[in-house]
């Protein structure tokens, strides 16, 4: 949010406020869409059931519903569980949720902050989960919790590299590391000339966002890269020992950086919140971005979530040579390609 | 105790004790993780004690009895016609199957034989619980590795068979249908024809299920190369079924035990897997079912008319005598002992089930494993905790 939005002038307290809480719709949001039309509606239609239909219009209330559940449920902590690090595990998730969505813009003047690294910091604040979920899996005092704990370490430490690298390339082609840049340089580019679409990087960084889209399925430990997880083994890892509102705050956790992600990748590879045929300067996108920006990022979401209900999951020697040896070095080269072809055009 | 000898030993607890110290520091300790009794991998209340090395297993150890239901001693004060409805509950997916055996066993100490509509109706809905019974592992496999769609198309699809069974028999899970010689109802008019169009959908699970799990390239690279059991390795621990089929071994009781059922009267194949491990146990199984459609499509075909009950006496007592009669079950092969004295009730039943034997092999081929792997070794060995425990 810029101090003016649609030329109204605010106090500083106001425009903190106003920020805190679109902050907090920028995370609900996301995760209410996607558990809503992922986890109860997709996943149910592909597995030949309805999914939630009584609460509300096709189950639409069935997540405040849930969400009642996980209010009334007792907060359980183990006897032997490290209480002050097992109590502040899921706020160290969620800070890394929130932190993360502050850099995302949804129009031209609808942002959080603006930075010049906006990209780096964006990666840099997701690895913060890793700590979170750490701590979860040792403050638990669960054998379950502390092996999904180590795994999820492992995992996300080597996904967080094709992750990064994965951006590199949109970095380069767009040069600037400046989020609304990314989205600018879309939004006015040329594809030999033709400027009516701009250039979705996605005609170019395919190979990217291929990787961006693994590498953010690792990072969110969801099938087929669930090994910390995952329930027929471990329980559930390190949620093994959660109850109440901590669990339902390491999903909300979850869902919300899910659709954060999403909306991330369709802010580098699919022009974020510029629609072609209008001017990316137009104000109406202040209002339409939003709306535009959760369209792509639920087409985004749709990709990570069919994968999650259809496939099994890796097993961990497996998952590791797939970034190791597959992605890092696919990622390199596609850096190398971009940067050639940059020069060359 | 002399002074000398006490400095001696006390020097050595000493010395015993630092050196303790040091190698605790220098040593690594082995973690002994425990799946189950409440686990959700074990289906039911098997418990594996697992001692572990980082992930590595060192050592395996099942426990079972948690869900022990005595039904070997409970079936000796039943007369023998109620020991059906203890022995449904053994296997409780494919319970049509687990009263064969018995009631095999006590026509043959009758010595009477089941008119062969009986016994033609008898290898429908043996084969039929075959089917409700595997194609519930079929999706459970997936589960295990991680993939949750493929068990919501099992129980749908199982679901067509257990109407079938019900219409028959008149229960879903617990049938209660075979009698000592014969069954206890006809089949109902135009079940044929259903059944027919219900195997027509448990062919496109199957294809269903080689799309989804069996064609996916993370299934391929999961259970393919673990839980390696030798031929002959698998025959020293007793394996049955498609646990020793996937090792290799051509034996099917259904064709070479020669008991009571019209298999022999039908053209199929015995499926085997050479490579022994949980991938080719899940693959012999997918084959099974196929091939357990194409028995009853075949038997449906041509059931001979008569009568579905032999010429028995209303109050059954069994001639003094033992048999032991085994059948190939869903899970292996299952066997009753039964020893009468003459009376109402067995003297003794002993029942072989599969899955007992199957689950002794765990300590052998987890060792050494992943914990990953464990799971999916231990789903592709495919047991029914009723089945061990009875």
């Amino acid at each position: 949010m810029s101090s003016t939005i649609l030329a109204i002038e605010l106090a500083y307290w106001q425009q903190t406020g106003l920020r805190a809480l679109l902050g907090l719709v920028g995370v609900l949001l996301p995760a209410g869409i996607l558990v809503y039309l992922f986890l109860f509606k997709m996943m149910s239609f592909m597995q030949s059931r309805l999914g939630p239909m009584e609460a509300g219009p096709y189950g639409s209330l069935q997540l405040l519903a849930e969400v009642g559940k996980f209010f009334q449920k007792e907060d359980l902590i183990p006897a032997a569980a490290d209480r002050v690090v097992f109590k502040m595990a899921p706020f160290v998730v969620l800070i890394s949720t929130f932190l993360l969505v502050l850099v995302i813009p949804a129009g031209p003047d609808l942002w959080f902050i603006d930075i010049d690294t906006g990209i780096f910091l964006a990666l840099a604040v997701s690895s913060i989960s890793v700590i979170g979920i750490l701590m979860a899996g040792w403050a638990s005092a669960s054998k379950y919790s502390l092996i999904g704990g180590l795994r999820a370490a492992g995992q996300l430490v080597a996904y967080e590299l094709p992750l990064v690298l994965a951006v590199m390339g949109v970095v380069i082609q767009a040069g600037t590391l400046n989020v609304q840049g990314i989205v600018m340089a879309q939004a006015s580019g040329e594809i030999f000339g033709w400027g009516g679409i701009g250039n979705p990087f996605i005609l170019t960084q395919f190979v990217g966002f291929a990787i961006f889209l693994i590498a953010v399925q690792a990072e969110l430990t969801q099938p087929p890269f669930d090994m910390p997880v995952a329930e027929s083994e471990l329980v559930t890892g390190y949620l093994t020992e959660y109850s109440g509102l901590r669990f339902l705050m390491f999903f909300i956790g979850e869902f919300a950086t899910a659709g954060i992600f999403s909306a991330l990748a369709a802010t580098m590879f699919l022009g974020g919140w510029y629609v072609p045929g209008l001017d990316p300067t137009d104000n109406l996108f202040n209002v339409i971005g939003p709306l535009v920006l959760i369209g792509k990022m639920v087409l985004v979401a749709f990709l990570i979530f069919w994968f999650r209900f259809t496939y099994p999951r890796f097993r961990e020697d497996q998952l590791q040579q797939l970034a190791w040896k597959f992605l890092i070095p696919l990622s390199l080269v596609n850096i190398v390609a971009t940067g050639i072809l940059k020069v060359v055009f | 105790m002399t002074d000398v000898s006490n400095r001696n030993q006390l020097a050595y607890i000493a010395a015993q004790a630092s050196d303790a110290r040091v190698n605790v520091e220098f040593e690594t300790e082995g973690m002994t993780l425990n799946l189950g009794p409440q686990h959700p991998a074990t289906h039911g209340t098997l418990r594996v004690i697992v001692k572990l090395d980082g992930e590595r297993v060192l050592r395996a150890d099942p426990m079972m009895g948690y869900m022990h239901r005595g039904y070997e001693k409970l079936a000796e004060v039943r007369t023998y016609p109620q020991v059906t409805t203890l022995v449904n509950r053994i296997d409780w997916l494919g319970s049509f199957a687990n009263e064969v055996p018995f009631i095999l066993a006590a026509e043959r100490l009758m010595e009477v034989e089941a008119p062969p509509r009986a016994q033609w109706i008898r290898t429908i809905l043996f084969e039929l619980s075959r089917i409700a019974n595997v194609i519930l592992f079929l999706g459970d496999m997936g589960v295990q590795l991680g993939a949750v769609t493929p068990v919501f198309f099992a129980f749908r699809d199982r679901e067509f068979v257990l109407n079938q069974i019900e219409a028959v028999t008149g229960g879903r899970f617990h049938p209660n249908f075979d009698r000592i010689g014969g069954l206890k109802d006809d089949i109902p008019k135009g079940w044929t024809e259903e059944t027919t169009g219900v195997l027509g959908r448990i062919r496109t699970f199957c294809d269903e299920m080689e799309d989804l799990v069996t064609g996916n390239e993370i299934f391929q690279a999961r259970p393919r190369g673990i839980g390696v059991i030798p031929a002959e390795v698998g025959l020293a621990y007793g394996l049955s079924g498609a646990n020793i089929r996937g090792s290799g071994v051509d034996w099917d009781l259904r064709r070479d035990g020669g008991v009571g059922l019209a298999h022999d009267q039908v053209d199929w194949k015995v499926w085997t897997h050479p490579d022994g491990d949980s991938f080719s146990r899940y693959w012999v199984r997918l084959q099974e079912v196929r091939e357990a459609c194409g028995i009853i499509e075949q038997l449906l075909g041509g059931i001979p008319s008569g009568p579905v009950m032999a010429k028995v006496p209303r109050i059954i007592k069994v001639p003094a005598g033992e048999a032991y009669v085994e059948t190939e079950n869903p899970l292996g092969v299952m066997g009753y002992y039964v020893v009468s004295k003459g009376d109402l009730v067995p003297f003794r039943v002993k029942i072989r089930s599969a899955s007992f034997s199957n689950i002794s092999i765990t300590p052998w081929v987890l060792e050494g494993a992943y914990v990953p792997d464990v799971v999916s070794i231990l789903a592709s060995l495919y047991f029914i905790l009723g089945d061990i425990d009875r």
